[in-house]
């Protein structure tokens, strides 16, 4: 009983100081609010924004609720994180992995990149993406064709858009090839630890990913036409290209910013997970006759893992939350569409700062779960 | 445990209740606003992060704007010295929080009379020190002359969180053009994009696109459509909740648009102490007890006009003078053919 007592009554009054300080807070907010002739409640998501949004993902006009509004800023916020979390990641690990060539060049070439993108702001960098380098690119009358379809313009990247015809019927045979690549690896798994054979899988999987969606253009009635941007004249001197897909320049400065600083600090974790493990395990791999490829596949990389997951996953979680500096740019994230014009419209504070708070914890324990859950499947499972 | 619960939620509306209790009391009648801008010594006062004519900081850090004199006469009225004013450079996004969390005590910041900021959001608005309506600036190479020859895609810089978004909104949604909007928090961040040629049309109100027209790599290269597409009446801005400060605040700007009508100025201000118009006799402080409603000495409007000026001399100074708009235009007295016209002090 003693015990009992002495174990919970620091936990209850630790508990009911939280819930004080947390309701005098409320208290304090809605005696001022209402004293100044703010009202609070969620209602007003459900009303007309009367503004539009530069870029979405999802259909969005002014008439829409401000509850859409939240959406696309989501959406957006989504979009930039979820590519620059691609890009860096490729680019660290290349990165990382070059600062251990032996090779002086590759070396410190990749040591210079580190350095430099890792010690300037963000901010700074973000700025002069936009500013500066983009800022250079030709008008659209003036813009030669990349790829001869696609146009680099400082008014933003133009793209042929896909125009699909049964697009569904290729999604479903895109599936089918991933089913049969996982089929396909467990099979191998199992002829290499019954018979010790082994079968060239990526080569497989790689056919397979690739002949399934073929066949469905030729038997799925699948077909796929290219709109390609053309140009359009707006006035004696401007110009714009229609048709296709356009991706704004704002969008590829916050990319190429988030993803080239980032790239940095996740290229130190691959370079220490690497060098975390122990010379022995290479000399012994090595000397059991694996070649150099099959040592970094089989040995290093999956010990290596274990020690560049958890960090890596802090940087995937600060891009996500960097990217909120995209409202000095004015790419339409979630900070820019809701907290900026939402908020000025509504004059919602309180709500809208939270609403905002809460979505972008969620999306970093969403990350911080699939990458734990990824960490776990990878970690040394004792028997 | 439901008593637990019961119990805690009466402690905390206890508190509520004291912390209610508290607060009220020091609302009442008297101005806590003016009380405590007397014990700090100087007004606080949220204005542009640079908007020449309107508020607009020199190298050294001197502030000048028409939306800056209104601070400045509200110092001279309350603590009798126009200089005792500390700026803070607010973004749109940023303004009206700044003044309802009480970081500020004025917002003399270009901004825009709207029924629901009025009525919606713990504020209240004093009055109009500038007449505008939102335009559209465009390159003169263009060969635009009207905004009738907006075609589908323009694209368009603004600033982010004002009524410019909602009315370039109605405009372009009625004339079903679809344009794309361009949106910044910092009108510097606006000129660049705009001057780099990111965008085809920069829309903010009138007198924001004079004064920024001036900022661009070849302000002659542009150009503002004739065209108003909304009501802008700009005006300063007060937290609602202490009506003392919220009259203070407009009849110092009251006063120096009064001061014009009757030809008061800094430089005679003190000689028509003697004057025997009563009207005039009141506006510097020689009759009536104007000052006593507000908690002020009589001579707080004869310092305002001394110290910096009426309308006229302020227009004149800040934005006549430095070339933005030398046409009054509306902002021309009522018995000029304008439309300023303000209740009398009395």
């Amino acid at each position: 009983m003693n015990n009992i007592i002495k174990k919970y009554i620091p936990q209850i009054l630790a508990i009911l100081f939280v819930v004080l300080i947390f309701g005098f807070l409320t208290m304090n907010a809605q005696t001022n609010m209402d004293n100044r002739g703010i009202d609070f409640g969620f209602g007003f998501l459900s009303q007309e924004s009367s503004f539009d949004v530069q870029f979405s993902l999802i259909e969005y006009s002014g008439s829409d609720s401000y509850a859409r509004a939240f959406l696309v800023g989501l959406l957006n916020t989504l979009l930039v994180s979820f590519i620059s979390i691609i890009i860096c990641t490729i680019l660290g690990v290349i990165i990382g992995v070059a600062r251990l060539s032996s090779n002086y060049l590759i070396k410190n070439t990749a040591a210079w990149y580190v350095e430099f993108f890792r010690n300037i702001p963000l901010l700074l960098q973000i700025f002069f993406w936009y500013y500066a380098a983009l800022r250079a690119l030709p008008m659209p009358e003036k813009a030669d064709a990349w790829f001869g379809v696609t146009y680099m313009t400082v008014k933003g990247y133009y793209i042929p858009a896909m125009v699909w015809e049964n697009l569904n019927v290729f999604l479903y045979c895109g599936l089918a090839a991933i089913i049969a690549i996982i089929v396909l690896r467990n099979y191998a798994n199992r002829l290499r630890d019954t018979q010790g054979k082994q079968i060239p899988v990526l080569l497989y999987s790689v056919s397979l990913l690739i002949i399934l969606p073929l066949l469905s253009f030729i038997f799925g009635g699948v077909t796929l036409e290219f709109e390609i941007p053309e140009l359009k004249k707006l006035s004696k001197i401007s110009y714009i290209y229609e048709g296709g897909i356009s991706l704004p320049p704002e969008l590829i400065a916050l990319v190429l910013a988030l993803s080239l600083y980032t790239s940095t600090f996740v290229a130190e974790c691959v370079r220490a997970g690497i060098e975390g493990v122990s010379k022995g395990q290479k000399e012994a791999a090595a000397s059991v006759g694996l070649t150099p490829n099959q040592v970094l596949k089989l040995v290093i990389m999956p010990q290596a893992l274990r020690i560049i997951i958890p960090p890596t996953t802090n940087q995937y979680l600060n891009l996500t939350k960097n990217s909120s500096l995209a409202a000095a740019i004015a790419y339409p994230d979630l900070v820019l569409v809701f907290a900026g014009t939402a908020l000025m419209q509504t004059g919602k504070a309180i709500e809208i700062v939270s609403i905002t708070m809460l979505t972008y914890l969620t999306i970093s324990l969403t990350i911080a779960a699939i990458m734990n859950w990824y960490n776990k499947k990878i970690e040394i499972k004792e028997k | 445990m439901f008593k637990i619960i019961k119990r805690l939620t009466s402690v905390v509306a206890m508190f509520a209740v004291l912390f209610a209790f508290s607060t009220e009391t020091m609302a009442a009648k008297k101005s806590k606003t003016l009380e405590n801008t007397k014990k700090r010594g100087f007004v606080r006062c949220g204005v542009s992060q640079g908007l020449p004519g309107f508020s607009n900081a020199d190298e050294s850090g001197n502030w000048t704007g028409i939306d800056v004199d209104v601070c400045r006469a509200v110092a001279a009225a309350t603590l009798g010295d126009a200089t005792k004013v500390k700026f803070t450079p607010l973004s749109a996004k940023e303004r009206f929080t700044a003044l309802t969390s009480g970081e500020i005590d004025i917002l003399s910041r270009n901004t825009t009379w709207t029924l629901s900021r009025d009525a919606d959001i713990g504020l209240t608005f004093v009055g109009v020190n500038f007449y505008d309506g939102q335009g559209f600036m465009v390159r003169k190479g263009s060969g635009i002359a009207s905004t009738s020859e907006f075609k589908n895609g323009t694209s368009v810089c603004t600033n982010l969180g004002t009524t410019t978004e909602l009315n370039m909104r109605d405009f372009f949604d009625s004339r079903g053009i679809s344009y794309e909007p361009v949106v910044f928090e910092k009108a510097d961040e606006v000129v660049a994009a705009y001057d780099a040629g990111r965008c085809d049309t920069y829309t903010t109100d009138k007198s924001g696109l004079a004064a920024q027209r001036t900022k661009l790599s070849a302000p002659d290269d542009h150009v503002v459509l004739p065209e108003t597409i909304s009501k802008e009446p700009l005006g300063p801005v007060v937290r609602q909740g202490d009506s003392v400060w919220e009259d203070i605040v407009r009849w110092s700007l009251n006063t120096m648009i009064e001061a014009e009508e009757y030809g008061v100025n800094s430089s005679n201000a003190d000689m028509m102490k003697t004057s025997n118009n009563p009207a005039i006799k009141r506006l510097v402080g020689a009759e009536g007890e104007l000052g006593a409603a507000f908690g002020l000495d009589n001579e707080w409007n004869l310092r305002i006009i001394k110290q910096v000026g009426n309308y006229g001399e302020s227009y004149k100074r800040n934005i006549a003078d430095t070339g933005i708009l030398p046409d009054r235009g509306p902002n021309e007295l009522w018995t000029k053919g304008g439309i300023l016209y303000v209740p009398p002090a009395r």
